[in-house]
């Protein structure tokens, strides 16, 4: 035991660090809780406030134990994650950039560095120095691991949304029995063809659709990626038994098809989706006839 | 739940007559030598019958590969040859998607989205149902 | 196949039985890691090419499936496939469409290689040739070049 205790003396600073948060872990928490970050997050009770600071002086000064002060995938950092996660999350909600929710971060070094330095006012000045730098690359780290994980959040958000989107941005209409169509609104990239394609195969069997419409009037440009992605899924359908009429080619995108040398071969096209809707209808053995306009006078 | 794998059963696919056509219904996972199989029984009974029309409903099966979709458009082509006709009905859209992506689009095949559209499709005249309209070579 | 519960798996192509234990194990695999139907469709499709391409080119070898993590926390397959049998002397060619050096429609390689995010192939000619296919789960296939 003795020696032990000689050996606590010669502890990196790591340890010294982890020791000291330990032991001013009341300390900490309460400082941080006046902090902008904690003060504006926290805002039911300043209790609430001091208690998440507590946690998240735990997890440092595990961190610091394991000597692994530089390394934002330590095992100490785990239990805190969401919460830092949500910290992050509602300072940007709250309007606040990156950089501003860094910069709050990083103000609450000063605090702990001061209570540091006093508890270490008796030791050696090299001593407090490394054990004081030892604290601001565990502070450092503390802040990659929340912007890191506040970002990861914001890119889940982000992908979420986009795939709503996409679904919300094709919607697949019945026009008769047998026929379907979807109007195509905005750019088609590679993935949003992937939805539309298997959305307007989903629905052929649902609705038994013998003719599915893909109508591009409100798609802006077609290039040789969204040509091609038309006329898999023009495939794809007969594979299954369906028929794919593409109409809406709008006559600056006839050209852009001329132009770029793109086969269309195989894809049946019509100039509107009434023109469309007039061939299936006339393949499914139903045929428009316009009544006599009225008023008419025959001679 | 079960996660014992289902040993396919080696032997014959089931053909079934009705008047004028043969009707086939593959189901889950067909080993290669079950389809080829099929493929010779298919040739044999429409050579020693006269049937007009042959309906493969492949709605029970998960996922077609190259060889399965040979196995498909061979058989098409050999009915032609027989004086019949062959209709592919029911293929999943997953499977449609994925069979495009490999850059097999089978534009001789006569397909159907199910089996009563195929057994419409058979009883229509010869001429009518070209899929895009153009002769056979 | 006490391990066919799970993604990991080392499956033996040795025989046309053992291609639809593959399609099977496959199907799981992509199912438990999370990938949609369409995919699940497309891997287990790829997974029955490259098996066949083993059993008929490779003179039979082993499936190695395992679940891996992009960098970004991405969840995907590996499909692994290795045999010990001629090589492919021109991989260039075997990878482009239509090229077949048995039967079939020759879209083993090039095809698969469609539906699939990553592919590689590593072919000594005289020792074996090893494929390795990954996918993500939900995440678009990139347009591919020549494709």
């Amino acid at each position: 035991m003795q020696e032990h205790e000689a050996d606590a003396t010669q502890a990196s600073p790591a340890r010294e660090v982890g020791d000291f948060l330990r032991r001013r872990r009341e300390q900490v928490a309460q400082r941080w809780a006046d902090e902008p970050l904690f003060r504006t997050v926290f805002t039911v009770s300043r209790d609430e406030a001091v208690d998440a600071g507590r946690v998240i002086v735990d997890a440092l000064a595990q961190v610091a134990d394991a000597q692994r002060i530089e390394d934002p995938d330590a095992a100490g950092f785990t239990g805190v994650r969401e919460q830092l996660a949500r910290m992050g999350a509602a300072r940007s909600r709250a309007g606040l950039s990156t950089t501003q929710v860094s910069s709050e971060l990083a103000a609450l070094l000063p605090p702990v560095e001061n209570l540091l330095v006093a508890d270490l006012a008796q030791e050696d000045p090299e001593r407090r120095r490394e054990c004081a730098t030892a604290l601001s690359v565990l502070m450092g780290t503390l802040r990659l691991v929340t912007m890191q994980t506040a970002l990861s959040e914001n890119q889940a958000l982000i992908d979420r949304q986009r795939l709503q989107l996409l679904e919300v941005a094709t919607p697949v209409i019945k026009l008769w029995d047998g026929i379907v169509a979807v109007p195509l609104i905005g750019t088609l990239d590679s993935a949003r063809s992937q939805v539309v394609m298997e959305t307007l195969l989903n629905a052929v069997v649902d609705q038994h659709a013998r003719f599915a419409i893909l109508d591009i009037t409100g798609v802006p440009t077609v290039d040789s990626l969204v040509a091609q992605h038309l006329m898999k899924t023009v495939a794809a359908a007969r594979l299954m038994g369906a028929e794919c009429v593409v109409s809406g080619i709008r006559p600056a995108i006839a050209q852009t098809i001329v132009h770029l040398g793109l086969d269309l071969g195989t894809v049946k096209t019509r100039a509107s989706l009434a023109d469309a809707l007039g061939y299936c209808l006339h393949e499914l053995g139903a045929n428009i006839v316009n009544a006599p306009a009225e008023g008419a006078v025959r001679r | 739940m079960s996660e014992h794998y289902a040993r396919p059963v080696a032997g014959h696919v089931p053909v079934l007559r009705l008047g004028d056509v043969l009707l086939v219904t593959l189901q889950g996972d067909l080993h290669d030598g079950m389809a080829s199989q099929l493929q010779q029984d298919l040739a044999e009974t429409i050579a020693a019958s006269r049937v007009t029309g042959v309906v493969i409903d492949i709605s029970g099966v998960e996922i077609v590969d190259s060889f399965l979709g040979r196995v498909l458009a061979e058989t098409a082509a050999q009915t032609e040859l027989l004086a019949a006709r062959t209709v592919v009905a029911g293929m999943r859209p997953a499977v449609a998607i994925t069979l495009v992506e490999l850059g097999l689009t089978f534009p001789e095949l006569r397909t159907a989205l199910n089996t009563e559209a195929a057994l419409a499709l058979l009883a229509q005249p010869v001429v009518a149902n070209r899929p895009d309209g153009e002769g056979r070579p | 196949m006490d391990t066919a519960a799970d993604v990991e798996a080392r499956l033996p192509i040795r025989s046309d039985m053992d291609l639809a234990w593959v399609r099977q194990h496959v199907r799981q695999a992509a199912t438990r890691v999370g990938f949609g139907l369409v995919d699940q469709t497309k891997l287990v499709t790829a997974a029955s090419e490259l098996a066949r391409n083993t059993l008929v080119h490779g003179g039979g070898g082993v499936l190695e499936t395992s679940r891996v993590t992009a960098a970004d926390g991405t969840a995907g397959l590996r499909l692994t496939f290795s045999d010990e049998g001629p090589g492919i002397p021109d991989l260039e060619r075997a990878l482009s469409d239509g090229y077949t050096s048995g039967d079939g429609l020759g879209m083993g390689l090039g095809g698969s290689r469609r539906l699939v995010h990553d592919f590689e192939v590593d072919s000594t000619p005289g020792a074996g040739t090893t494929v390795r296919v990954t996918s993500w789960v939900s995440r678009p296939v990139r347009p591919r070049g020549g494709a």
